[in-house]
Protein backbone atom coordinates (compact mmCIF):
# COMPACT_ATOMS: atom_id res chain seq x y z
CA UNK A 1 0.00 0.00 0.00
CA UNK A 2 1.21 3.57 -0.64
CA UNK A 3 1.96 6.49 1.78
CA UNK A 4 -0.73 8.34 -0.19
CA UNK A 5 -3.34 5.45 0.20
CA UNK A 6 -2.67 4.73 3.71
CA UNK A 7 -3.13 8.16 4.81
CA UNK A 8 -6.53 8.36 3.06
CA UNK A 9 -7.54 5.38 5.11
CA UNK A 10 -10.02 6.33 8.12
CA UNK A 11 -8.37 4.42 10.87
CA UNK A 12 -4.84 5.80 9.94
CA UNK A 13 -4.86 8.56 12.07
CA UNK A 14 -6.10 6.79 15.09
CA UNK A 15 -3.48 3.99 14.39
CA UNK A 16 -0.54 6.47 13.76
CA UNK A 17 -1.98 7.89 16.95
CA UNK A 18 -1.62 4.54 19.03
CA UNK A 19 1.44 4.08 17.54
CA UNK A 20 3.24 7.57 18.30
CA UNK A 21 2.23 6.83 21.63
CA UNK A 22 3.54 3.72 22.06
CA UNK A 23 6.75 4.79 20.39
CA UNK A 24 7.39 7.48 22.90
CA UNK A 25 6.91 5.49 26.04
CA UNK A 26 8.65 3.01 24.60
CA UNK A 27 11.49 5.58 24.46
CA UNK A 28 10.89 7.07 28.16
CA UNK A 29 11.29 3.24 29.19
CA UNK A 30 14.91 2.96 27.44
CA UNK A 31 15.54 6.38 28.71
CA UNK A 32 14.91 5.42 32.07
CA UNK A 33 17.01 2.38 31.84
CA UNK A 34 19.60 3.31 30.48
CA UNK A 35 19.80 6.27 33.16
CA UNK A 36 19.50 9.66 31.44
CA UNK A 37 16.01 10.13 33.04
CA UNK A 38 15.54 9.55 37.37
CA UNK A 39 13.63 7.22 38.21
CA UNK A 40 12.69 8.91 41.14
CA UNK A 41 11.45 11.10 38.95
CA UNK A 42 9.80 9.09 36.17
CA UNK A 43 8.56 5.85 36.98
CA UNK A 44 9.23 3.55 34.35
CA UNK A 45 6.18 3.11 31.86
CA UNK A 46 6.05 -0.79 32.27
CA UNK A 47 5.96 -0.19 36.15
CA UNK A 48 3.38 2.16 35.40
CA UNK A 49 1.13 -0.30 33.56
CA UNK A 50 1.59 -2.95 35.85
CA UNK A 51 0.54 -0.34 38.71
CA UNK A 52 -3.15 -0.06 37.03
CA UNK A 53 -4.60 -3.00 38.50
CA UNK A 54 -3.70 -2.51 41.83
CA UNK A 55 -4.70 1.06 41.31
CA UNK A 56 -8.09 -0.75 40.16
CA UNK A 57 -8.66 -3.14 42.59
CA UNK A 58 -6.96 -1.49 45.94
CA UNK A 59 -7.71 2.25 45.99
CA UNK A 60 -11.83 2.35 44.40
CA UNK A 61 -10.85 3.79 41.62
CA UNK A 62 -14.44 3.94 40.31
CA UNK A 63 -15.63 5.69 43.24
CA UNK A 64 -13.36 8.25 42.45
CA UNK A 65 -13.71 8.24 39.38
CA UNK A 66 -17.25 9.26 39.12
CA UNK A 67 -16.75 11.37 42.08
CA UNK A 68 -14.43 13.78 39.84
CA UNK A 69 -16.26 12.84 36.71
CA UNK A 70 -19.67 14.00 38.82
CA UNK A 71 -17.79 17.88 39.96
CA UNK A 72 -16.33 18.14 36.41
CA UNK A 73 -20.08 17.35 34.70
CA UNK A 74 -21.84 19.94 37.40
CA UNK A 75 -18.99 22.40 36.95
CA UNK A 76 -19.23 22.21 33.27
CA UNK A 77 -22.85 22.55 32.77
CA UNK A 78 -22.78 25.83 35.39
CA UNK A 79 -19.80 27.16 33.38
CA UNK A 80 -21.81 26.39 30.12
CA UNK A 81 -25.30 27.89 31.52
CA UNK A 82 -23.83 30.82 33.22
CA UNK A 83 -21.09 31.43 30.64
CA UNK A 84 -23.36 31.69 28.02
CA UNK A 85 -25.91 33.71 29.43
CA UNK A 86 -23.46 35.97 30.84
CA UNK A 87 -21.75 36.18 26.93
CA UNK A 88 -25.14 36.66 25.45
CA UNK A 89 -26.15 39.20 27.69
CA UNK A 90 -22.74 41.07 27.47
CA UNK A 91 -23.34 41.30 23.87
CA UNK A 92 -27.20 42.67 24.01
CA UNK A 93 -25.85 45.59 25.95
CA UNK A 94 -22.78 46.86 24.52
CA UNK A 95 -22.25 49.50 27.51
CA UNK A 96 -22.05 46.62 30.16
CA UNK A 97 -19.24 44.99 27.31
CA UNK A 98 -17.75 47.49 27.25
CA UNK A 99 -17.88 48.24 30.79
CA UNK A 100 -16.68 44.46 31.91
CA UNK A 101 -14.93 42.72 29.04
CA UNK A 102 -11.43 43.93 30.29
CA UNK A 103 -12.36 42.34 34.02
CA UNK A 104 -13.45 39.47 32.59
CA UNK A 105 -10.58 39.01 30.73
CA UNK A 106 -8.38 39.66 33.73
CA UNK A 107 -10.57 37.36 35.71
CA UNK A 108 -9.35 34.92 33.53
CA UNK A 109 -5.71 34.73 34.14
CA UNK A 110 -5.96 35.17 37.85
CA UNK A 111 -4.53 32.01 39.87
CA UNK A 112 -8.40 31.19 41.27
CA UNK A 113 -7.20 28.38 42.64
CA UNK A 114 -5.40 29.94 45.20
CA UNK A 115 -8.63 31.30 46.35
CA UNK A 116 -9.61 28.07 47.97
CA UNK A 117 -9.33 28.90 51.91
CA UNK A 118 -12.24 31.40 51.37
CA UNK A 119 -14.33 28.52 49.46
CA UNK A 120 -13.76 26.31 52.24
CA UNK A 121 -14.76 28.59 54.64
CA UNK A 122 -17.93 29.76 52.57
CA UNK A 123 -18.82 25.67 51.44
CA UNK A 124 -16.80 23.70 53.75
CA UNK A 125 -14.51 21.03 52.90
CA UNK A 126 -17.11 19.37 50.65
CA UNK A 127 -17.60 18.75 46.64
CA UNK A 128 -19.34 22.07 46.59
CA UNK A 129 -15.88 23.86 47.18
CA UNK A 130 -14.34 22.10 44.34
CA UNK A 131 -17.14 22.41 42.21
CA UNK A 132 -17.49 25.95 42.57
CA UNK A 133 -14.09 26.94 42.31
CA UNK A 134 -13.78 24.45 38.85
CA UNK A 135 -17.02 26.61 37.76
CA UNK A 136 -15.48 29.96 38.87
CA UNK A 137 -12.28 29.43 37.25
CA UNK A 138 -13.28 27.89 33.92
CA UNK A 139 -16.58 30.50 33.44
CA UNK A 140 -14.07 33.75 31.27
CA UNK A 141 -13.17 31.80 28.68
CA UNK A 142 -16.41 30.67 28.34
CA UNK A 143 -17.73 34.35 28.80
CA UNK A 144 -15.16 35.57 26.13
CA UNK A 145 -15.58 33.12 23.39
CA UNK A 146 -19.45 33.35 23.55
CA UNK A 147 -18.66 37.34 23.20
CA UNK A 148 -16.54 36.80 20.62
CA UNK A 149 -18.43 34.53 18.58
CA UNK A 150 -21.61 36.55 18.59
CA UNK A 151 -19.33 39.75 17.59
CA UNK A 152 -18.01 37.64 14.90
CA UNK A 153 -21.26 36.94 13.04
CA UNK A 154 -21.05 38.11 9.57
CA UNK A 155 -23.06 41.73 8.69
CA UNK A 156 -24.46 39.63 5.86
CA UNK A 157 -25.69 36.80 7.83
CA UNK A 158 -27.71 38.50 10.03
CA UNK A 159 -28.88 41.16 6.77
CA UNK A 160 -30.14 38.10 5.21
CA UNK A 161 -32.20 37.61 8.44
CA UNK A 162 -33.34 40.84 8.49
CA UNK A 163 -34.49 40.65 4.60
CA UNK A 164 -36.34 37.43 5.67
CA UNK A 165 -38.29 39.98 8.32
CA UNK A 166 -37.10 37.29 10.52
CA UNK A 167 -37.69 38.32 14.70
CA UNK A 168 -35.03 39.12 16.71
CA UNK A 169 -35.54 35.42 18.81
CA UNK A 170 -35.23 34.00 15.44
CA UNK A 171 -32.94 36.11 14.50
CA UNK A 172 -30.57 34.82 17.47
CA UNK A 173 -31.56 31.25 17.47
CA UNK A 174 -31.76 30.35 13.65
CA UNK A 175 -28.33 33.17 12.80
CA UNK A 176 -26.13 34.24 15.58
CA UNK A 177 -26.28 31.30 17.79
CA UNK A 178 -25.45 28.89 15.00
CA UNK A 179 -23.01 30.94 13.72
CA UNK A 180 -21.30 31.67 17.33
CA UNK A 181 -21.75 27.80 18.18
CA UNK A 182 -18.33 26.95 16.97
CA UNK A 183 -16.20 29.73 18.63
CA UNK A 184 -18.90 28.95 21.77
CA UNK A 185 -17.67 25.91 21.76
CA UNK A 186 -13.77 26.82 21.93
CA UNK A 187 -14.90 28.66 25.19
CA UNK A 188 -16.21 25.31 26.75
CA UNK A 189 -13.79 22.92 25.86
CA UNK A 190 -11.14 25.81 27.32
CA UNK A 191 -13.65 26.39 30.55
CA UNK A 192 -13.70 22.65 30.42
CA UNK A 193 -10.05 22.22 30.61
CA UNK A 194 -9.91 25.10 33.54
CA UNK A 195 -12.12 23.09 35.36
CA UNK A 196 -10.58 19.75 35.18
CA UNK A 197 -7.53 21.31 36.78
CA UNK A 198 -9.09 22.79 39.47
CA UNK A 199 -11.19 20.15 40.53
CA UNK A 200 -8.08 17.99 40.00
CA UNK A 201 -5.93 20.50 41.99
CA UNK A 202 -8.73 21.44 44.83
CA UNK A 203 -9.08 17.53 45.57
CA UNK A 204 -5.62 17.37 45.63
CA UNK A 205 -5.28 20.37 47.73
CA UNK A 206 -8.42 19.92 50.60
CA UNK A 207 -7.18 16.49 50.32
CA UNK A 208 -10.99 15.81 49.44
CA UNK A 209 -12.96 13.81 46.77
CA UNK A 210 -12.02 11.77 43.86
CA UNK A 211 -8.85 11.12 41.49
CA UNK A 212 -6.97 14.06 42.95
CA UNK A 213 -7.07 13.33 46.35
CA UNK A 214 -6.03 9.83 45.19
CA UNK A 215 -2.99 11.01 43.76
CA UNK A 216 -2.20 13.29 46.87
CA UNK A 217 -2.34 9.83 48.70
CA UNK A 218 -0.36 8.01 46.14
CA UNK A 219 2.34 10.66 46.04
CA UNK A 220 2.62 10.69 50.39
CA UNK A 221 3.34 7.03 49.81
CA UNK A 222 5.96 8.19 47.17
CA UNK A 223 4.28 5.50 45.25
CA UNK A 224 4.87 6.98 42.00
CA UNK A 225 3.58 4.30 39.24
CA UNK A 226 0.37 4.48 41.13
CA UNK A 227 0.53 8.36 40.83
CA UNK A 228 0.98 8.63 37.03
CA UNK A 229 -1.88 5.38 37.00
CA UNK A 230 -4.48 7.68 38.17
CA UNK A 231 -2.93 10.61 36.12
CA UNK A 232 -4.21 8.28 33.09
CA UNK A 233 -7.67 8.27 34.64
CA UNK A 234 -7.73 12.17 35.27
CA UNK A 235 -6.73 12.09 31.54
CA UNK A 236 -9.18 10.01 30.92
CA UNK A 237 -12.27 12.28 32.21
CA UNK A 238 -10.87 14.58 30.02
CA UNK A 239 -11.24 12.39 26.87
CA UNK A 240 -14.55 11.58 27.89
CA UNK A 241 -15.61 15.38 28.39
CA UNK A 242 -13.83 16.73 25.10
CA UNK A 243 -15.71 13.49 23.32
CA UNK A 244 -19.78 14.63 24.89
CA UNK A 245 -18.69 18.50 23.74
CA UNK A 246 -17.92 16.97 20.25
CA UNK A 247 -20.92 15.17 20.35
CA UNK A 248 -22.80 18.22 21.52
CA UNK A 249 -21.94 20.35 19.22
CA UNK A 250 -22.44 17.93 16.52
CA UNK A 251 -26.07 17.60 17.65
CA UNK A 252 -26.51 21.04 17.56
CA UNK A 253 -25.18 22.09 14.73
CA UNK A 254 -27.65 19.65 13.06
CA UNK A 255 -30.49 21.55 14.72
CA UNK A 256 -29.45 25.19 14.21
CA UNK B 1 -31.38 47.63 -34.97
CA UNK B 2 -31.19 50.86 -32.94
CA UNK B 3 -28.54 50.66 -30.27
CA UNK B 4 -30.52 52.43 -27.55
CA UNK B 5 -33.63 54.47 -26.92
CA UNK B 6 -33.12 56.63 -23.54
CA UNK B 7 -35.03 58.15 -21.35
CA UNK B 8 -35.51 59.81 -18.22
CA UNK B 9 -37.47 58.09 -16.11
CA UNK B 10 -38.02 53.91 -16.34
CA UNK B 11 -41.75 52.62 -17.62
CA UNK B 12 -43.12 49.79 -17.97
CA UNK B 13 -42.24 47.31 -20.66
CA UNK B 14 -45.92 47.20 -22.16
CA UNK B 15 -49.14 48.63 -21.85
CA UNK B 16 -50.21 45.25 -20.48
CA UNK B 17 -47.38 45.12 -17.32
CA UNK B 18 -47.97 47.25 -13.95
CA UNK B 19 -45.56 48.81 -12.29
CA UNK B 20 -44.64 46.71 -9.18
CA UNK B 21 -42.09 48.78 -7.76
CA UNK B 22 -41.57 52.83 -7.69
CA UNK B 23 -38.91 54.61 -6.39
CA UNK B 24 -39.72 58.21 -6.03
CA UNK B 25 -37.06 60.84 -5.41
CA UNK B 26 -34.72 58.92 -3.45
CA UNK B 27 -32.11 60.94 -1.43
CA UNK B 28 -29.57 59.77 1.26
CA UNK B 29 -26.87 61.46 3.06
CA UNK B 30 -24.20 59.91 5.40
CA UNK B 31 -22.16 62.35 8.12
CA UNK B 32 -18.66 61.71 7.87
CA UNK B 33 -15.74 63.26 10.01
CA UNK B 34 -15.12 64.89 6.72
CA UNK B 35 -18.68 66.31 6.57
CA UNK B 36 -21.99 65.16 4.71
CA UNK B 37 -21.57 63.05 1.96
CA UNK B 38 -24.41 63.10 -0.61
CA UNK B 39 -24.74 59.68 -1.73
CA UNK B 40 -27.87 59.43 -3.87
CA UNK B 41 -29.39 62.55 -4.96
CA UNK B 42 -33.33 62.64 -6.22
CA UNK B 43 -33.01 59.16 -7.81
CA UNK B 44 -36.00 58.12 -9.21
CA UNK B 45 -37.47 55.26 -11.48
CA UNK B 46 -40.17 52.44 -11.36
CA UNK B 47 -39.65 48.62 -12.43
CA UNK B 48 -42.61 46.85 -14.65
CA UNK B 49 -43.26 43.63 -13.35
CA UNK B 50 -41.88 40.59 -15.10
CA UNK B 51 -38.64 43.66 -16.18
CA UNK B 52 -35.03 43.19 -15.48
CA UNK B 53 -33.89 46.76 -14.35
CA UNK B 54 -30.08 46.81 -14.24
CA UNK B 55 -28.29 49.58 -12.28
CA UNK B 56 -24.89 50.56 -13.45
CA UNK B 57 -22.58 53.17 -12.02
CA UNK B 58 -18.58 53.45 -10.79
CA UNK B 59 -17.44 52.32 -7.50
CA UNK B 60 -19.03 55.23 -5.23
CA UNK B 61 -22.06 56.03 -7.09
CA UNK B 62 -24.33 54.70 -3.73
CA UNK B 63 -25.61 51.26 -5.82
CA UNK B 64 -25.30 49.54 -2.99
CA UNK B 65 -26.95 52.46 -0.79
CA UNK B 66 -29.68 52.23 -2.78
CA UNK B 67 -30.31 48.70 -2.62
CA UNK B 68 -30.21 48.58 0.85
CA UNK B 69 -32.87 51.66 0.87
CA UNK B 70 -35.02 49.10 -1.74
CA UNK B 71 -34.21 45.94 0.43
CA UNK B 72 -35.81 48.07 3.59
CA UNK B 73 -32.37 47.60 5.12
CA UNK B 74 -31.58 51.47 5.47
CA UNK B 75 -33.39 54.09 6.87
CA UNK B 76 -33.68 57.58 7.16
CA UNK B 77 -33.60 58.48 3.45
CA UNK B 78 -35.94 60.99 1.52
CA UNK B 79 -38.58 59.96 -0.60
CA UNK B 80 -40.38 57.10 -0.80
CA UNK B 81 -40.04 53.20 -1.99
CA UNK B 82 -43.21 51.50 -3.03
CA UNK B 83 -43.99 48.16 -3.47
CA UNK B 84 -47.13 46.95 -5.40
CA UNK B 85 -48.70 50.55 -4.36
CA UNK B 86 -47.52 50.00 -0.58
CA UNK B 87 -44.83 52.49 0.79
CA UNK B 88 -41.65 50.36 2.64
CA UNK B 89 -40.88 51.33 5.66
CA UNK B 90 -38.52 47.76 5.94
CA UNK B 91 -37.76 44.55 4.72
CA UNK B 92 -40.77 43.52 2.96
CA UNK B 93 -41.75 40.69 2.25
CA UNK B 94 -42.32 40.81 -1.43
CA UNK B 95 -38.81 42.30 -1.91
CA UNK B 96 -36.16 39.17 -1.86
CA UNK B 97 -32.13 39.93 -1.44
CA UNK B 98 -29.45 38.19 -3.04
CA UNK B 99 -26.05 39.53 -1.68
CA UNK B 100 -22.29 40.55 -2.44
CA UNK B 101 -20.72 39.17 -0.16
CA UNK B 102 -21.23 35.22 0.41
CA UNK B 103 -24.45 34.57 2.59
CA UNK B 104 -25.15 31.25 2.65
CA UNK B 105 -25.29 29.39 6.05
CA UNK B 106 -21.85 27.49 6.60
CA UNK B 107 -23.37 25.43 9.62
CA UNK B 108 -26.49 24.33 6.63
CA UNK B 109 -26.37 21.94 3.81
CA UNK B 110 -27.68 23.37 0.70
CA UNK B 111 -31.15 22.15 1.08
CA UNK B 112 -31.58 23.20 4.31
CA UNK B 113 -29.84 26.89 3.30
CA UNK B 114 -32.77 27.14 0.40
CA UNK B 115 -35.53 25.74 3.03
CA UNK B 116 -34.67 28.31 5.30
CA UNK B 117 -37.70 30.89 4.51
CA UNK B 118 -40.03 28.26 4.25
CA UNK B 119 -38.79 27.17 7.72
CA UNK B 120 -39.38 30.58 9.11
CA UNK B 121 -42.92 30.32 6.92
CA UNK B 122 -43.59 27.63 9.33
CA UNK B 123 -43.63 25.45 6.11
CA UNK B 124 -43.86 21.49 7.55
CA UNK B 125 -40.30 19.96 7.18
CA UNK B 126 -40.96 17.54 4.17
CA UNK B 127 -43.31 19.79 2.26
CA UNK B 128 -40.55 22.97 2.31
CA UNK B 129 -37.64 20.25 1.57
CA UNK B 130 -39.77 19.48 -1.51
CA UNK B 131 -40.54 22.44 -2.30
CA UNK B 132 -36.46 23.68 -1.40
CA UNK B 133 -35.72 21.00 -3.93
CA UNK B 134 -37.19 22.45 -6.82
CA UNK B 135 -35.52 25.64 -6.44
CA UNK B 136 -32.30 24.01 -6.03
CA UNK B 137 -33.11 22.27 -9.35
CA UNK B 138 -33.43 25.16 -10.71
CA UNK B 139 -30.24 26.92 -10.23
CA UNK B 140 -28.74 23.78 -11.52
CA UNK B 141 -27.16 22.06 -7.91
CA UNK B 142 -29.04 18.98 -8.62
CA UNK B 143 -27.08 16.14 -6.34
CA UNK B 144 -25.83 18.35 -4.04
CA UNK B 145 -28.65 18.90 -1.67
CA UNK B 146 -26.90 17.48 1.35
CA UNK B 147 -23.00 19.04 0.67
CA UNK B 148 -22.23 22.28 2.92
CA UNK B 149 -21.09 25.64 1.97
CA UNK B 150 -17.70 25.13 2.28
CA UNK B 151 -18.11 22.01 -0.32
CA UNK B 152 -19.12 24.43 -3.20
CA UNK B 153 -16.95 26.80 -4.86
CA UNK B 154 -18.36 30.47 -5.61
CA UNK B 155 -20.60 30.63 -8.09
CA UNK B 156 -22.19 27.44 -6.45
CA UNK B 157 -22.36 29.26 -2.97
CA UNK B 158 -24.17 32.01 -5.12
CA UNK B 159 -26.95 30.00 -6.92
CA UNK B 160 -27.77 28.92 -3.19
CA UNK B 161 -28.20 32.64 -2.09
CA UNK B 162 -30.61 32.75 -5.10
CA UNK B 163 -32.30 29.84 -4.72
CA UNK B 164 -33.35 30.62 -1.01
CA UNK B 165 -34.20 33.73 -2.34
CA UNK B 166 -36.26 32.62 -4.80
CA UNK B 167 -37.56 30.02 -2.39
CA UNK B 168 -39.55 32.92 -0.53
CA UNK B 169 -41.18 33.82 -3.68
CA UNK B 170 -40.36 37.17 -3.49
CA UNK B 171 -42.12 39.64 -6.67
CA UNK B 172 -39.25 41.47 -7.06
CA UNK B 173 -35.91 39.58 -6.85
CA UNK B 174 -32.98 42.47 -5.70
CA UNK B 175 -29.32 41.60 -6.31
CA UNK B 176 -26.63 43.50 -5.41
CA UNK B 177 -23.23 42.15 -7.29
CA UNK B 178 -24.27 38.43 -6.69
CA UNK B 179 -21.27 37.48 -9.22
CA UNK B 180 -18.78 40.62 -8.48
CA UNK B 181 -16.00 37.84 -6.95
CA UNK B 182 -16.52 35.16 -9.97
CA UNK B 183 -14.40 34.57 -12.97
CA UNK B 184 -15.76 35.98 -16.15
CA UNK B 185 -16.75 32.73 -17.71
CA UNK B 186 -19.01 31.61 -15.02
CA UNK B 187 -19.90 34.58 -14.78
CA UNK B 188 -21.21 34.62 -18.16
CA UNK B 189 -22.14 30.78 -17.58
CA UNK B 190 -24.31 32.31 -14.58
CA UNK B 191 -25.65 35.14 -16.41
CA UNK B 192 -27.19 32.11 -18.52
CA UNK B 193 -28.81 30.24 -15.71
CA UNK B 194 -30.57 34.20 -14.05
CA UNK B 195 -31.54 34.59 -17.64
CA UNK B 196 -33.64 31.18 -17.71
CA UNK B 197 -34.92 31.55 -13.96
CA UNK B 198 -36.57 35.11 -15.22
CA UNK B 199 -38.13 33.46 -17.87
CA UNK B 200 -39.52 30.82 -16.20
CA UNK B 201 -40.36 32.21 -13.06
CA UNK B 202 -41.53 35.69 -15.09
CA UNK B 203 -39.60 36.97 -12.22
CA UNK B 204 -38.86 41.03 -11.80
CA UNK B 205 -35.30 41.37 -10.84
CA UNK B 206 -33.26 44.31 -10.14
CA UNK B 207 -29.66 43.85 -10.87
CA UNK B 208 -27.10 45.89 -9.17
CA UNK B 209 -23.69 46.05 -10.74
CA UNK B 210 -20.56 47.96 -11.98
CA UNK B 211 -20.14 45.16 -15.05
CA UNK B 212 -21.67 46.86 -18.18
CA UNK B 213 -21.45 43.53 -20.02
CA UNK B 214 -23.76 41.53 -17.51
CA UNK B 215 -26.25 44.46 -17.32
CA UNK B 216 -26.69 44.15 -21.45
CA UNK B 217 -26.21 40.43 -21.25
CA UNK B 218 -29.01 40.15 -18.73
CA UNK B 219 -31.54 43.49 -18.97
CA UNK B 220 -34.21 45.11 -20.23
CA UNK B 221 -32.94 47.84 -19.37
CA UNK B 222 -29.70 50.27 -18.01
CA UNK B 223 -30.04 53.11 -15.09
CA UNK B 224 -26.59 54.33 -15.59
CA UNK B 225 -25.96 56.53 -12.80
CA UNK B 226 -23.30 58.99 -11.42
CA UNK B 227 -20.56 59.46 -9.69
CA UNK B 228 -20.86 60.83 -5.98
CA UNK B 229 -23.51 62.35 -5.37
CA UNK B 230 -25.14 59.02 -7.15
CA UNK B 231 -27.21 60.69 -10.03
CA UNK B 232 -29.51 59.19 -12.63
CA UNK B 233 -27.50 59.62 -15.86
CA UNK B 234 -29.32 57.55 -18.33
CA UNK B 235 -31.76 54.92 -18.96
CA UNK B 236 -31.12 52.85 -21.65
CA UNK B 237 -33.36 50.45 -22.99
CA UNK B 238 -32.12 47.33 -24.36
CA UNK B 239 -34.08 45.88 -27.25
CA UNK B 240 -32.19 42.73 -27.90
CA UNK B 241 -34.10 39.67 -28.73
CA UNK B 242 -35.21 37.45 -25.92
CA UNK B 243 -34.78 34.73 -24.57
CA UNK B 244 -31.20 35.69 -24.98
CA UNK B 245 -28.53 33.44 -23.64
CA UNK B 246 -24.69 34.32 -23.52
CA UNK B 247 -24.16 34.18 -26.69
CA UNK B 248 -25.70 37.43 -27.50
CA UNK B 249 -22.38 39.10 -26.20
CA UNK B 250 -20.54 37.92 -30.02
CA UNK B 251 -23.51 39.80 -31.19
CA UNK B 252 -22.81 43.83 -33.19
CA UNK B 253 -25.99 45.21 -31.51
CA UNK B 254 -24.19 44.03 -28.15
CA UNK B 255 -20.92 45.44 -28.36
CA UNK B 256 -22.82 48.78 -29.47
CA UNK B 257 -24.87 48.77 -26.22
CA UNK B 258 -21.33 48.06 -24.54
CA UNK B 259 -19.65 50.82 -26.29
CA UNK B 260 -22.59 53.34 -25.83
CA UNK B 261 -22.83 52.77 -21.78
CA UNK B 262 -18.98 52.71 -21.16
CA UNK B 263 -18.98 56.25 -23.42
CA UNK B 264 -21.42 57.12 -20.26
CA UNK B 265 -19.88 55.51 -17.64
CA UNK B 266 -15.93 56.94 -18.80
CA UNK B 267 -16.31 60.10 -17.25
CA UNK B 268 -18.17 59.23 -14.33
CA UNK B 269 -15.33 56.29 -13.41
CA UNK B 270 -12.73 58.98 -14.30
CA UNK B 271 -14.09 61.32 -11.96
CA UNK B 272 -14.00 58.36 -9.05
CA UNK B 273 -10.70 57.62 -10.06
CA UNK B 274 -9.33 60.83 -9.58
CA UNK B 275 -10.85 61.56 -6.66
CA UNK B 276 -9.90 58.32 -5.02
CA UNK B 277 -6.36 59.27 -6.38
CA UNK B 278 -6.18 62.79 -4.70
CA UNK B 279 -8.05 61.54 -1.47
CA UNK B 280 -5.22 59.11 -1.24
CA UNK B 281 -2.51 62.24 -1.84
CA UNK B 282 -4.63 63.96 0.74
CA UNK B 283 -4.18 61.08 3.12
CA UNK B 284 -0.39 60.55 1.94
CA UNK B 285 0.41 64.61 2.42
CA UNK B 286 -1.08 64.40 6.08
CA UNK B 287 0.73 61.69 7.35
CA UNK B 288 3.38 62.36 10.17
CA UNK B 289 6.65 62.12 8.48
CA UNK B 290 9.88 61.10 9.48
CA UNK B 291 12.94 62.91 10.50
CA UNK B 292 15.83 62.47 8.46
CA UNK B 293 19.88 62.33 9.60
Amino acid sequence: MSTAAFTERRWAPPLVGFGSAVLALVAVEILVRVGLINRFIVPLPSEVAESFARVITEEDILRRFLQTGWECLASGLLLTVFGVLIGVFMHRLPLFRRACETWVAAFASAPLVLAYPLFLVLFGRSALTIIMLAFLSGLPPVILKTLEGLLATRRVLLNVGRSFKLTPTQQFWKILFPSALPTIFVGIRLGLIFALINVVGVEFLINFGGLGHLINELAERYDLPGVYAAICFVILVSVIFFMVTERAERWLKSVG
Amino acid sequence: MAVASTSSRVTPLTQADPVILVADSIDMRFATPEGDVTALDNVSFDVASGEFLAVIGPSGCGKSTLFNIIGGLLTGYGGRVTVAGETISGPHRSIGMVFQEESTFPWRNVIDNVAFPLEIAGVPRRERLERARHFVSMVGLDGFEKRYPAELSGGMRQRVSMARTLASKPKILLMDEPFAALDEQTRLLLGDKVLQIQQQLKQTMLLITHNITEAVQLADRILVMTYRPGRMKRIVDIKLPRPRTSEIVSSEAFGRYVAQIWSDLREEASRGMNDDESRALHAHDHKPQGHGA
